[in-house]
């Protein structure tokens, strides 16, 4: 397999190749969908005639199902006025369910007060792709739900002058009603809402969209969430929180190695815990991973508490299979040798070998992230019921439609006789992409002839079960002139790949893991060469918010401010001479043929930007302040999801090596914003996740097994550790027909670098393992 | 059965007493608004009061409460701090996915109720057992800080 995938790579430096079509346009869910049919080769391989033919497809073009913009799907108004617009993407904090409906509420002139908001279930053909992950939803639907807003206005504004009889010149919709300008004769949305829903729905091509100035919500920030005083109550509904009518607990004994199974199981034990039910198995589905659930035996019961008293009373042997030898520490040992050795060339400029051997100087390091866990505060859980031949699924899915199809399949069903309902997310960050235990509960009610039944993972099952972030050894070589300055640089990535969760046989990592933060690194040096050795996965690999820009960036903003303090030169000023004047650079030219499934013309790798962020957050933080003794500021800046991100940590680390972060900044570039405010609580919260990234989080294997149980083995950031100020800066967006960047994701990546790089100028003591954990403790 | 005081209504409960608070509540009674984090008092997502104590309900047996009131997040609003906490939480953006904010939420009632006026300290003292994954907690200070300040350091 991996054959295809380096043509696929290689094409992407043929600018119009053909072949790089499927890979440039991928989403993560189509590329599965390719992998599982073994797609990857055959699409590449064996092109029709006319798929030949077609532009290549990007942005929401370019996904599943792509957009839909029919306000008869999204909006609906009731005769008391009451306009309920629907999300459609799923909700884990991002503040999605706000802002999409926010974007449509503006085009229609509704008032936000009578707005409400009802979520989609799973179904792309009615509502457009609804893969909430790659921070891809308002830069993807921004315009589909303008033009909803718009449609629906406009049919509303049509309603109104067919009552009057006069010409729909003469009526504007303002404000949650319709103005017959010359006459000042108003009608509410309310009155027109039956005859407004008869109307024609107006061509695309004839939808007068709000000139931006006279936006009331977009862009303001003034709105409140919608599930705020749900939340703050106690009544908002996750998939945790679902009950069904004689509804069954589950919880769920699973093999503790990817790839085991039941060798046997003792349940009498288990079946005499008081409100235990029934013990049923889960088969297990052969490799690769997939979304599939890795089998075990649930047990039924009244209660989640009776369920996990008869879970600890199963006597079960497992047959542990081939990654029982997976052992994190030897794998560190294996990654490194791999590291170290010539390898599969993913990107090519100048001659990395004769520049670096005529340099004045060398210089190089390693740099190692563990296997991280999303520990999303809600654990997995979903519940399903079967009637009438039809399944009905509720809980949080980052793919509802990945949800119900792969539950379809493994009932035997049409997708059609599937309802994929979604809750909010108790947190997702990719973990909840993966509908695995959406699958658990459905089989589960299969099982009891279609009763109810909720699933519910522990945290220890959420830790020892997961998709887990892949782990990585960054090798980076520098020969640098008399100056200090890079002109040649060599960075050798090696990790797991995403791809074997997938395909079991995937060595390498793919274009849209080398084309975050590796690859596509724009800086001003003239030979470059990143190779990639082979790595093979024994756990399940997957999506973990901002994936490989994680191991990536820190490893480049470290070695960038290793390279600076060899040169005896202010970390900011030679990141800024090594990315070089400000210019658009092609991801194409980097070799990176997926661009975030973003066209490379609309979305080049903008030098511009990264500087601004950089200069913009040195300005903010007030870079080069005298510190004390003790204390030191860190820079580092990353492109990813088409969006530019700088921080500034500010570290102090006492006389016992206990490291404390009274500030950070922050500077995002993600072009216009649709709400300021989310964008700014998802930079805080990026900043908190990398600090845990930086300093606590460590997912590890012995004998195959996760040696991480809980929060007290798995340690994430609280209150204490977090940095006390957070203070964000967004660059000026601009108007909004400029591209919109990412916003989920972008903000962790530059943050452990960051924090690292001060503890270096605090210190004098440069980390290259991840997590800290003691490192510095004396 | 067990008789239990919850939010100033008498329930009876037919679960052994060993069950923990947290999946009465949630399984039997239908009060979902306090989570399920970790079962080991490590996350405070499932926070409730025990006679105006921040307790994890997670690890405590509903027969060690038979005698004591249990305010749960359902009700919180009800008394003057948790209300003037709702409110900052709103005010102030705090939930991201919110899963974790009752909890957040209930701690900080907790504390404010005994230390009206809390320093940064007493806030890192009262919430370092409560995560947040979504990393809200600059907010979550601000918010208590703020309600603190709006109850004027009265109870």
């Amino acid at each position: 397999m991996s054959a295809p995938v380096d043509r696929v790579l290689r094409a992407g430096a043929e600018a119009s190749s053909e072949k790089s079509v499927v890979l440039a346009n991928v989403s993560r869910r189509r590329f599965l969908q390719g992998m599982s049919l073994g797609g990857l080769v055959l699409a590449v391989g064996f092109r029709s005639a006319t798929a030949a033919d077609e532009p290549k497809k990007y942005g929401a073009d370019g996904m599943p199902n792509g957009w839909v913009d029919n306000p008869l799907a999204f909006v609906s108004i009731a005769e008391d006025g009451t306009v309920t617009i629907v999300c459609h993407r799923s909700e884990m904090g991002q503040g999605v369910r706000t802002g999409m409906p926010m974007i449509v509420a503006d085009e229609l002139e509704a008032d936000w007060k009578r707005v409400r908001v009802a979520q989609a279930s799973g179904d792309e053909k009615r509502f457009g792709n609804q893969d909430t992950d790659g921070s891809r939803s308002t830069r993807h639907f921004f315009e589909p739900m303008r033009r909803c807003g718009a449609a629906a206005r406009t049919m509303l504004e049509a309603a109104a002058a067919d009552r009057w009889k006069v010409p729909v010149s003469e009526v504007a919709a303002k404000n949650h009603e319709v103005v017959h300008r010359p006459t000042g004769r108003r009608l509410g949305y309310g009155a027109l809402a039956k005859a407004a829903a008869t109307q024609p729905v107006p061509a695309r091509a004839t939808l007068r969209l709000k000139d931006p100035k006279d936006f009331r919500y977009i862009g303001k920030g003034q709105l409140k969430l919608v599930d705020a005083v749900d939340i703050a109550n106690g009544k908002a509904q996750y998939g945790i929180d679902t009950r069904l009518d004689s509804m069954f607990y589950a919880v769920v004994a699973r093999p503790p190695v990817l790839g085991g199974k039941v060798a046997s199981v003792d349940d009498a034990e288990a079946l005499k815990v008081p409100g235990v039910v029934k013990v049923v198995r889960i088969e297990s589905s052969p490799p690769p991973a997939h979304f599939n659930p890795v089998g075990g035996v649930a047990v039924l019961a009244r209660n989640t508490w009776a369920a996990m008293q008869g879970r600890r009373a199963l006597k079960i042997t497992w047959d542990d299979g081939p990654n029982a030898s997976y052992d994190s520490t030897a794998y560190k040992a294996s990654l490194e040798e791999s590291a170290r050795k010539p390898a599969k060339v993913v990107r090519n400029d100048g001659d990395f070998a004769a520049a670096s051997a005529g340099a004045a100087k060398r210089l190089q390091a390693e740099y190692y992230v563990p296997h991280l866990a999303h520990a999303t505060m809600e654990p997995p859980a979903a519940a399903a019921r079967i009637t009438g031949g039809k399944c009905e699924v509720w809980g949080g899915f980052q793919s509802p439609q990945a949800a119900r199809d792969l539950v379809a399949k493994r009932l035997g069903m049409s997708a059609d006789d599937v309802t994929v309902h979604v809750t909010l997310l108790g947190g997702g960050f990719g973990r909840k992409s993966k509908p695995d235990y959406g699958i658990e509960a459905a089989v589960l009610s299969k099982a009891v002839d279609g009763k109810p039944v909720k699933v519910t993972w522990t945290r220890e099952d959420d830790l020892h079960n997961s998709y887990y972030h892949t782990v990585s050894v960054e090798h980076l070589e520098a020969g640098v002139d008399a100056q200090g300055k890079p002109v040649a640089w060599l960075h050798r990535t090696v990790a797991p790949t995403i791809i074997s969760t997938f395909n079991a046989d995937a060595k390498n990592e793919a274009p849209l893991e080398l084309g975050m933060g590796v690859i596509n690194v724009p800086f001003a040096i003239p030979n470059v060469r990143i190779e990639n050795p082979e790595a093979i996965a024994h756990t399940r690999i997957g999506w973990f918010r901002s994936v490989s820009n994680i191991p990536h960036a820190f490893a480049v903003q470290s070695f960038v401010a290793e390279l600076a303090a060899a040169a005896g030169r202010d970390p900011k000023d030679f990141l800024l001479e090594v990315i070089g004047p400000a210019r658009q650079v092609s991801p194409e030219t980097l070799g990176d043929t997926w661009n975030h499934g973003e066209s490379p013309e609309r979305y080049p790798v903008d030098t511009g930007r990264l500087r601004r962020v950089v200069e913009t957050v040195a300005r903010e933080s007030g870079w080069g302040r005298k510190l004390p003794k003790g204390r030191g500021l860190g820079i580092a800046g990353h492109y990813s999801f088409v969006s530019y991100v700088a921080a500034v940590v500010e570290v102090a680390v006492d006389a016992k090596g206990a490291v404390t972060i009274p500030r950070v900044d922050v500077a995002v570039d993600c072009g216009p914003t649709v709400n300021p405010d989310r964008v700014r609580a998802q930079m805080e919260g990026a900043t908190v996740m990398g600090v845990g990234i930086a300093t606590l989080g460590e997912i590890s294997f012995k004998s195959g097994r996760v040696e991480q149980n809980n929060f007290d083995s798995y340690q994430v950031t609280r209150i204490t550790e977090a940095p006390r100020v957070i203070r964000v800066h967004i660059i000026p967006g601009g108007d909004y027909s400029k591209p919109m960047g990412g916003v989920g994701e972008p903000g962790v990546p530059p943050i452990p670098p960051a924090l690292c790089n001060a503890i270096y100028a605090a210190t004098g003591k440069r980390i290259r393992r991840l997590p800290i954990r003691d490192q510095l403790t004396v | 059965m067990i008789a239990l005081d919850i939010n100033g209504k008498r329930q009876n409960v037919d679960v052994p007493g060993e069950t923990p608070l947290l999946w009465t509540l949630r399984d039997e009674l239908g009060l979902t608004g306090s989570k399920f984090g970790c079962g080991m008092a490590l996350c405070g997502a499932c926070t409730v009061h025990v006679d105006g104590q921040a307790v994890r309900s997670c690890i405590t047996p509903i027969s060690a409460v038979v005698n004591s009131k249990v305010v749960t997040i359902e009700a919180v609003g009800g008394e003057p701090v948790g209300k003037a906490l709702q409110a900052a939480w709103v005010e102030n953006g705090v939930p991201q996915c919110g899963y974790c904010q009752a909890g957040q939420i209930m701690s900080a009632a907790a504390l404010l109720r005994r230390t009206p006026k809390p320093t940064d300290a007493q806030i890192d003292e009262a919430m370092g057992g409560n995560i947040c994954r979504c990393g809200t907690y600059t907010r979550i200070r601000a918010a208590i800080k703020q309600a603190a300040a709006r109850q004027g350091g009265t109870r």
